[in-house]
C-alpha cells in the first residue's frame, strides 16, 4: 500500500500543545483504565437463547422482519422471504457460507431456472457490480457479528463482498447465524479493538446495520426507505 | 452557508419567530415527543449517570491528550493510503478541497450532513469552480432545494418546516407532481438523489468519531445517504473539526450508544459505518481516494481556557431539545448554524462576541440542558461565564440586557438562591412574575414574554414542569 501525505501537521499539533499549555506530546499517551464501565453490564449473564429473545422484540422496534429457522430450513425460508419482497432480481457476495448453509442449489440453479436473476458479487467484473445492486430487489448478506440489543447485523467488507450489497436494493434480507448474537455494540467493538492490537489491517468499511434506512426529516414524521432499502428480514439460523 | 446566518438583528429574529406559529408547534411537538423517547431508551439502558461518566471521561482524556491522538489518527490514515491535510483556518480547509475538486475536474459532488463544513461555508467555494453540489441528507435536501435556507436545528435541520411547504418547493423547483405525504415526498427525493449518487465525481462527509487507533471514521445517520456518499464516488473527502475523535473502538462504541439515544432516543441509527483509508487493494466499490481534513477554525483558542468542555460535544442536540427558550424562539433566532444552548456557548466562541454577544441571554439558566447533555459538559455554567465576559471584560452588554445582569447579580449574592441556575433563574426573573409566568418582563424578557406560555422558572425545574406537561397535569 503507497503511503499517504499528510500536511501542515506539525504547526496545526504545535499549537494545540500551546494553547494546553505544555511540550507536545506525540507519544507514550495511554488510555487510562476508566473509572466506569457500564456497557458491560448489559444483558450480562443472559443466554443465547435469552439474546434472541431480546433480538426479536427489538425487531419490532425497528421495523424488520424477524423469522427463525434451522439450517434444514434455510433454503425454503430464504425462498419465500424473497418471495415476499417481490422475488429477483438479487444479489449476493461471494461468501463461502452460503456454500456451507446448503444455499448453492438455490442461487446457482433454482432461482436462476425460475427467471430469478442471481448477481454474485465478483471483484473482477469491477462496476458492473454496482450496476448490479443498483437493479436488485433484494440484496442478501451474512451477518458477521449481531447484536440482540439493539438488532444490528455488523458486516466486514471484503473485495467478495462490496459495499453497496446493503445499500443499493430495494429491500435488504440478513442471514443471521445465532451463534453470531453478543449483547450489544461492545462485544462488537472489543473484538475489533484486540485485532487491531494484534496488528490486524480492519477492513476498510464496517457496516453496523439496523433495519431498513429511514428519516423524520418531515414534520418528524417516520419514513421508512429512504436512501436504503426500505425493508429489511433477518432469518435467524438456530442450530449454527 | 456560513455559520452566521444574515437574518437581521438579534431581537428582531426572536420576534418574528415567535410569531411563526408553525415552527413553534413543530419545535414543541419534536420537544415533547423526543423527551419521552430519550427518557425511554435511557431508563431501558440503565446506570445513565455512569454512562455520562464515562462517556465525560473519554471525551477529557482525548481533549487533554488531542495532539497526541491527531498524531496518531494521522499516522495511521497515512499508513492506509489516505491523505491527510491539517487546517488552520476555514479558508486553508476549503482550498485544500478545491484543489482537490480541481484536479479530479470534478462535476458533481453528493455531501453527506456536516456541520462543519457548513461552518466553514464549502459549498459556494466548490460551486464556484463550476460544481454541482446535492446535499443527500434529506433535510439539508430540502433546505438546499428551497434557496439554501438554513438549518433551524442540527440533527433535524429542516424542523421549521411543514409538508405543505416541503411538497410546494419539490413542485418548484424539482416538477414533484404528488401530494404533501411524506412518504411520497421522499420517495421523490430518493429518485433523484440515486442518479446523483451514481454519477458524482467525489463524496464529502462529516465525521462523527475519528478512531485514532486505526486511522478510521465513523459516521452515524438513519437514511444511509453517507454509504451511498462514500461506496459510489471515485474520491471521497471527510471533513472534521479537530475534536471529533476517539482513542479507540471501544470508545466510540460507548460514545456512539449515547450520541444515538440522546439525539432521536434510538438504541442505535439504522447505520453506523466505519471506514478505514480508500477501498482495499481489490475491491469493486468504496473511493479509489481518501482525503481527510482537519480543521481548527477557532477551536485551539478554546482548549486551555474556561470553556474547554464545550469542545466534549457530541452534537447531539439533547440540550436543544429540553431548551425552553429554544422552544419559543426556534432555531433562526440564533442566527447561527449551532442553536440552543450548544449554540448559545459556541457560536460566541467560534464567530466572536459582537455577532453573537446576545445568545448567552438567550437563556432562563433553568439548567436542563446541562442535566440532558450525554458527556456532561456545564453549559448553563458556560452561559453565565459569557455573561461575565460581556459585561466585565468586553463592556459589550447590550443596553437592554443591563437590567438582567443587574437582577442576575443580586441574585448571586444572596447565594442561597442560587444553584445551579435553576434556583437562580426565579430571583432574576422576581419582579416580573405574576402567577407563575413572566408578564411583564425588562427589555430583554419583553420577546418571551410576548409568547402566551413561557412557563416562569420559578416554580419547579424545567424537567419537572415537563412531566407535568406530558401528564397533561400542568396547563401551562
Ligand atoms: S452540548 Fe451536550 S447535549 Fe448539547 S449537543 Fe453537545 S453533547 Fe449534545
Amino acid at each position: 500500500m503507497t503511503r499517504g501525505t499528510i500536511q501542515n501537521r506539525d504547526a496545526f499539533l504545535q499549537t494545540i500543545a500551546q494553547r494546553l499549555g505544555r511540550n507536545p506530546r506525540l507519544s507514550d499517551v495511554s488510555r487510562p483504565q476508566w473509572g466506569y464501565q457500564p456497557q458491560w453490564t448489559v444483558f450480562d449473564g443472559y443466554s443465547q437463547d435469552d439474546l434472541l429473545k431480546v433480538l426479536q422484540k427489538q425487531c419490532e422496534l425497528i421495523h424488520t422482519d424477524y423469522i427463525e429457522t434451522t439450517s434444514a430450513e434455510l433454503a425454503g425460508a430464504l425462498r419465500r422471504q424473497v418471495a415476499a419482497y417481490g422475488g429477483g432480481p438479487v444479489i449476493v457476495p461471494d461468501d463461502p457460507r452460503f456454500a456451507e448453509y446448503g444455499l448453492s442449489a438455490l442461487l446457482r440453479d433454482e432461482w436462476p431456472a425460475e427467471q430469478t436473476t442471481v448477481h454474485i458479487w465478483n471483484p473482477a467484473l469491477g462496476r458492473q457490480n454496482i450496476d448490479a445492486a443498483e437493479q436488485a430487489n433484494v440484496g442478501i448478506a451474512f451477518s458477521d457479528i449481531t447484536l440482540a440489543e439493539s438488532g444490528t447485523v455488523v458486516l466486514f467488507s471484503r473485495n467478495e463482498q462490496g459495499r453497496a450489497i446493503h445499500f443499493l436494493p430495494k429491500t435488504y434480507i440478513a442471514i443471521v447465524p445465532k451463534s453470531t448474537v453478543v449483547p450489544r455494540m461492545t462485544q462488537a467493538a472489543a473484538v475489533i479493538h484486540e485485532q487491531i492490537e494484534k496488528g490486524e489491517l480492519v477492513p476498510s468499511c464496517i457496516n453496523f446495520i439496523t433495519g431498513p434506512s429511514n428519516s423524520a426529516d418531515i414534520e418528524m414524521n417516520l419514513v421508512v426507505g429512504v436512501h436504503g432499502p426500505m425493508k429489511a428480514a433477518y432469518i435467524v439460523v438456530t442450530d449454527r | 452557508m456560513p455559520m452566521k446566518i444574515e437574518n437581521g438583528p438579534f431581537w428582531k429574529r426572536v420576534e418574528e419567530n415567535l410569531q411563526n406559529d408553525f415552527m413553534r408547534e413543530a419545535v414543541a411537538g419534536m420537544q415533547d415527543r423526543g423527551y419521552v423517547r430519550r427518557l425511554g431508551v435511557i431508563e431501558e439502558l440503565g446506570h445513565w449517570e455512569e454512562w455520562r461518566s464515562l462517556a465525560e471521561q473519554i471525551r477529557k482524556h482525548t481533549l487533554e491528550n488531542l495532539d497526541y491522538y491527531l498524531m496518531q489518527l494521522s499516522e495511521n490514515v497515512a499508513k492506509r493510503g489516505g491523505h491527510v491535510f491539517f487546517a488552520q483556518t476555514a479558508e486553508e480547509a476549503n482550498d485544500y478541497i478545491r484543489r482537490v475538486a480541481l484536479e479530479k475536474q470534478a462535476k458533481k459532488i453528493v455531501k453527506s450532513k456536516s456541520m462543519v463544513t457548513e461552518e466553514i461555508n464549502l459549498n459556494p467555494v466548490l460551486e464556484a469552480i463550476g460544481c454541482q453540489v446535492v446535499e443527500t441528507d434529506l433535510g439539508e435536501y430540502i433546505l438546499q432545494i428551497d434557496d439554501h435556507d438554513p438549518p433551524s436545528h442540527i440533527v433535524g435541520p429542516a424542523l421549521h418546516k411543514n409538508k405543505e411547504q416541503i411538497r410546494d418547493v419539490f413542485q418548484r423547483k424539482l416538477g414533484y407532481t404528488k401530494s404533501s405525504d411524506p412518504v411520497e415526498l421522499a420517495r421523490h427525493a430518493r429518485e433523484m438523489l440515486r442518479r446523483d449518487y451514481l454519477t458524482a465525481d467525489i463524496g464529502i462527509t462529516g465525521c462523527n468519531f475519528a478512531i485514532a487507533e486505526s486511522g478510521s471514521i465513523t459516521l452515524v445517520t438513519n437514511e444511509g445517504n453517507a454509504d451511498l456518499v462514500t461506496a459510489l464516488p471515485k474520491t471521497q473527502i471527510t471533513v472534521m473539526g479537530m475534536e471529533r475523535i476517539v482513542p479507540t473502538f471501544e470508545e466510540m462504541e460507548v460514545l456512539v450508544s449515547m450520541l444515538t439515544r440522546s439525539a432521536v432516543g434510538q438504541k442505535l441509527t439504522s447505520y453506523i459505518t466505519v471506514l478505514t483509508g480508500p477501498r482495499d487493494e481489490g475491491d469493486a466499490d468504496g473511493p479509489e481516494e481518501f482525503h481527510l481534513v482537519i480543521v481548527d477554525n477557532g477551536r485551539s483558542s478554546i482548549l486551555g481556557t474556561e470553556f474547554q468542555p464545550i469542545l466534549q460535544c457530541i452534537r447531539c442536540a439533547a440540550c436543544v431539545n429540553v431548551c425552553p427558550v429554544y422552544r419559543h424562539i426556534g432555531g433562526h433566532s440564533y442566527g447561527s448554524i449551532y442553536s440552543g444552548p450548544i449554540g448559545a456557548v459556541l457560536s460566541p466562541l467560534l464567530g466572536g462576541y459582537d455577532d453573537y454577544k446576545e445568545l448567552p441571554y438567550a437563556s432562563s439558566l433553568c439548567a436542563a440542558c446541562t442535566e440532558a447533555c450525554p458527556v456532561k459538559i456545564p453549559l448553563h455554567e458556560l452561559l453565565i461565564k459569557h455573561r461575565q465576559i460581556i459585561v466585565e471584560r468586553e463592556g459589550k452588554a447590550p443596553v437592554a440586557e443591563k437590567l438582567a445582569m443587574k437582577a442576575f447579580r443580586l441574585g448571586t449574592a444572596s447565594s442561597p438562591l442560587y444553584r445551579f441556575g435553576t434556583k437562580f433563574a426565579p430571583s432574576a426573573f422576581a419582579p416580573f412574575v405574576e402567577d407563575g409566568r413572566i408578564t411583564k418582563g425588562p427589555g430583554p424578557l419583553k420577546a418571551w414574554t410576548e409568547s402566551r406560555e413561557f412557563p416562569a422558572p420559578s416554580k419547579e425545574r424545567f424537567r419537572d414542569w415537563f412531566r407535568d406537561r406530558q401528564k397533561g397535569g400542568n396547563p401551562l
